[in-house]
């Protein structure tokens, strides 16, 4: 037995090794960082230890505008992808022919690199002295004026950065829902159309509550993917974000860490800690409204 | 009927309009990639098709700026760290799954607990350790921290133990050590998970930006992501958008054909609790 | 090989504070022959599994020894005592081929064992013959039949020539038919290697059809030990009496009074003991129809099985029902309310009604 002990510590070592030094004790040393005021990470100092650091991200107007497109883009793409997630999934449950090709092209966001994708995005949004760009030309087209999506007006830089995110979130959530509506098993809608049960009440009284976990596991993953937005933004308008008006709160802990405004690891753990408080914090409540609401057949 | 036939036409629609919104970038950048840097300029309104495709802007691609070396860097750290990850994960799943000894369960939920931690949150500490080990701008700083996935060690544990106890005992009267037994019976039989695991692990390194950005800042160590952000703000001179269009579109090829031939495979793989990013 | 077990024990530890451990295994004690084919039965639960997976070595007991010829093997690792082991569900290895599947054990072998391929193709080949699978070789498990994985099973636990052979549960997985075919193939296979052999099951009818002897157990202890039809004819205990034979044995409340045995009101036979409370356990082939015979029943129904018919009535006094099995030949009037039987002494075992034990009644037995 005790032979036995030894040699599964043998097959555990690399894995608790690599965990131990890239995840375990960066988790307890982001804190001591976020506590430790005005760290120097050249001379590797500091001064003392408080809640500065938090009081000072809090206070920085760079910080305060990453929350607030973070949470414009969370409140924004995680109801309407998941809306349209749906109403997709609905649509291809309900066909036959062609339902693997669209299924195949509807996945291919998800295998495409999201930085690489995001440049053609920002050339058909993007107004140049050489053109107005394809999305403008649309715009024209039915009596609009061109805007510039990309270096414009700050609620059309949001647009272009909510609809490439969805772009970019659609093919998991169709790809789970799908499989979770064909998971539904077919006798509960045999029965209900002998009773004569009308479509949308088939729909509300039978598949929502089918799917209802599903569709829950997708809110909640989709929160903490969107509160974790960063490289569709910096895709879409550069490193530079702050300058763009369009920095993330990831995108802010990046900056802090590293590049023109970067060096400073506290701040950089104090906005992650704030990140990860959020995120907690929206996972809680969504845990708790979905007790009422997801029907779980186990 | 015909009620059910307006509601048909209804949801092809639908899912056309869609389809269309989906392909559409990637027509764009193929459709680009393929025109004159002259041409483009002066198109004030874009051409949905080009009457004079040119290969020059992949010839600029892979010239004026080094995509090759992007190319290369990425095809390294992808199969190093998908190489490195299987050698870490797999043994762990075994050991859990298998084994018995002290501590198991509560190693165990640890190792579960791992998985609610954001990487946002060690990415700091793991950029300030591989800054003082001197590791910047190497493989061995950029391979490293990616190379173990307790959500993969958990998916392999399952599978690992849906394997009937009764082989695992046949095996041991016949004399079979535990390592050949996880060698010729588990791993052949958990194949499609451990593909699975590849091909999600391959995907996610071919994309990863925000580690390799933050670990290199020469770009002899720039994987595609960094460099396709290179090119875009450094790159061609001026912006020369065909020949970024071709850099992009030299970059999603190998991803779209691996997803093209293995389809299946990565979408039950990604069904199974894959998630972006 | 004979194989003996000397005060065998295997306890589990509870699985919470509340409940008691289990003892799977309780103090065995007895000598497996040379050579011979054994069926360890029992109803589920009773520990019969456990006994195999501690002579195969999976598991060690608690106390006791257990020796294989002269050899104490206790402390063995599974490899190094010379078994097969056959399981229930056959755990072929549901990836490789049958010939693979068989060469698997052989190629464990290490330092002077070892085998070259060719010799190692030899014997996988030599041993599928044995077992009629030769034509399937490059088969994979899920290709095969129930009966096939089954032969498949035997062939991997006997490549290596075990000293003795063990099967769990072997015909369980079977449909009906194949179950009676497969378990004359093993009595073949194992006549013609000579190995002892060992097999758990809780069908008494499989044990009994093809075993030399039989071990029967019930909650971890032994209960009686012998070649099938002693231990039919002469049970040690109720239980032993009520598991083996199928229609199961008739029991009545009963009596002995002044030498006489008695089933409710009626006087069955002469009874050569003490007056107390009994058991009265009387095989379905016991009754003779006799219309001046002692019991008295009331006709229920009657069920032709084509050589036998069935007879359910029932004795009122007893309040029991008796299930008879008599030879079609018998004439007997259904118009009639009542039957009358007559019992062969020799079918009718009487059991204390306090210990549950058997009472040896002078001269009853044959």
């Amino acid at each position: 037995m005790d032979k036995q002990s030894n040699k599964a510590w043998l097959y555990l070592m690399p894995a608790i090794l690599f965990l131990g030094v890239f995840m375990v004790y960066p988790l307890i040393d982001v804190f001591i960082y976020s506590l430790e005021e005005g760290y120097n990470s050249a001379s590797q100092t500091s001064f003392g230890v408080g809640a500065y650091n938090f009081s000072y991200v809090l206070h920085d107007p760079y910080f305060l505008q990453a929350v607030k497109n973070t949470f414009i883009l969370v409140i924004i793409t995680v109801p309407v992808s998941t809306g349209l997630a749906l109403l997709i999934s609905v649509g291809l449950a309900s066909i036959k022919p062609l339902r693997e090709l669209y299924q195949t092209v509807f996945f291919l966001p998800y295998v495409t690199n999201t930085l690489a994708v995001g440049l053609v995005f920002m050339i058909l949004f993007k107004k140049t002295p050489y053109t107005d760009g394809l999305i403008n030309l649309i715009i024209n087209f039915f009596g609009g004026s061109s805007i510039d999506f990309i270096d414009g007006p700050y609620w059309a830089k949001m647009l272009v950065l909510c609809v490439y995110t969805v772009w970019v979130v659609m093919p998991f959530k169709i790809l789970i829902l799908t499989s979770a509506l064909a998971s539904v098993n077919q006798d509960y809608y045999n029965a209900a159309r002998v009773d004569g049960t009308s479509k949308l009440r088939i729909f509300t009284k039978i598949t929502l509550p089918m799917i209802s976990p599903m569709l829950f596991y997708l809110i909640i993953t989709g929160f903490i993917g969107a509160f974790k937005a960063y490289s569709d933004a910096v895709a879409l308008f550069g490193t530079n974000l702050n300058a763009a008006e369009m920095n993330t709160i990831v995108g802010y802990v990046y900056d802090m860490l590293y590049g023109t405004g970067g060096g400073y690891p506290s701040y950089a753990s104090s906005a992650a800690i704030i990140l990860f408080a959020i995120v907690l914090t929206i996972t809680c409540i969504n845990l708790i409204v979905s007790k009422k609401h997801v029907h779980y057949s186990r | 009927m015909r009620k059910n036939i307006v509601s048909k036409a209804i949801v092809y629609t639908l899912l056309s309009v869609w389809a269309l919104i989906v392909l559409f970038p990637f027509y764009w950048m193929v459709l680009t990639s393929f025109k004159s840097y002259g041409a483009y300029n002066t198109e004030y309104i874009p051409q949905f098709i080009t009457l004079s495709p040119t290969v020059q802007n992949y010839i600029d691609a892979f010239t004026a700026v080094p995509l090759a070396k992007y190319f290369t860097n990425t095809i390294i750290f992808t199969v190093a760290t998908t190489a490195i990850m299987l050698v870490v994960i797999i043994p762990a799943a075994f050991a859990f799954a298998r084994l018995n000894f002290k501590g198991k369960n509560i190693l165990f939920t640890l190792f579960l607990s791992l998985m609610m931690i954001p990487n946002e949150l060690v990415i700091i500490t793991n950029y300030v350790t591989v800054t003082n080990l001197e590791l910047r701008n190497t493989f061995t700083g950029l391979i490293l921290p990616s190379v173990t996935s307790v959500f993969y060690i958990y998916l392999l544990k399952e599978n690992f133990s849906q394997i009937p106890d009764n082989l695992y005992y046949a095996a041991k009267v016949d004399g079979t050590s535990d390592f050949r037994y996880l060698m010729r019976v588990m791993i052949p039989i958990c194949r499609p998970t451990i593909v699975t695991v590849t091909i999600l692990k391959v995907i996610e390194c071919w994309n990863s930006y925000v580690w390799p950005r933050l670990i290199t800042d020469n770009a002899a160590y720039y994987l595609v992501s960094n460099g396709i952000q290179e090119i875009r703000e450094n790159g061609f001179g001026r912006e020369n958008v065909p020949a970024m269009m071709a850099a992009v579109v030299v970059i999603s090829v190998p991803l779209i054909v691996l997803f093209l031939i293995f389809r299946k495979k990565i979408m039950a793989g990604v069904a199974r609790g894959g998630t972006k990013g | 090989m004979k194989v003996y077990l000397e005060n065998l024990t295997k306890k589990f530890p509870s699985r919470d504070k509340k409940s008691k451990e289990v003892i799977a295994v309780n103090d065995f004690t007895f000598e497996i022959p040379d050579g011979k084919l054994i069926g360890l039965l029992g109803p589920s639960g009773c520990g019969k599994s456990t006994a195999l997976n501690l002579i195969c070595g999976l598991q060690k007991p608690t106390s006791g020894k257990i020796y294989f010829g002269d050899d104490d093997v206790t402390d063995l690792a599974p490899e190094k005592r010379g078994v097969g082991l056959v399981f229930q569900n056959y755990a072929l290895y549901p990836h490789l081929t049958v010939r693979q599947n068989i060469i698997f054990p052989l190629e464990n072998l290490k330092g002077k064992d070892k085998l070259s391929k060719a010799q190692m193709n030899e014997k996988a080949l030599e041993i599928a013959k044995l077992v009629q699978i030769d034509q399937l070789m490059d088969r994979k498990p899920s290709e095969l039949s129930g009966g096939q994985q089954q032969r498949v099973a035997i062939a991997r636990a006997l490549v290596k020539m075990p000293r003795v052979l063990l099967l769990d549960e072997p015909l369980s997985n079977l449909d009906a038919r194949l179950r009676l075919q497969t378990r004359e193939e093993i009595k073949r296979i194992q006549q013609k290697t000579g190995i002892t052999t060992v097999f758990v099951t809780h069908d008494q009818e499989e044990a009994m059809s093809i075993s030399d002897m039989i071990v029967v157990m019930k909650d971890g202890v032994l209960q009686q030990i012998g070649k099938p039809q002693d231990v039919y004819d002469d049970p040690i205990n109720l239980f032993v009496a009520k598991f083996l034979g199928t229609p199961p044995i008739n029991v009545f409340d009963g009596e002995v009074r002044g030498g006489k045995l008695y089933v409710g009101n009626d006087c069955i036979m002469d009874a050569d003991t003490y007056d107390r409370k009994v058991y009265v356990g009387i095989r379905p082939e016991g009754f003779v129809l006799d219309a001046n015979g002692p019991l008295h029943c009331k006709l229920g129904r009657v069920e032709v099985m084509g050589r036998d018919i069935s007879v359910v009535s029932e004795n009122e006094h007893a309040h029991a029902v008796v299930r008879s099995i008599i030879s079609a030949e018998n004439k007997l009037d259904l118009a009639s309310d009542e039957v009358r039987f007559s019992v062969k002494p020799f079918k009718v075992d009487v059991f204390d009604k306090e210990t549950e034990m058997r009472i040896h009644l002078g001269g009853a037995n044959g």
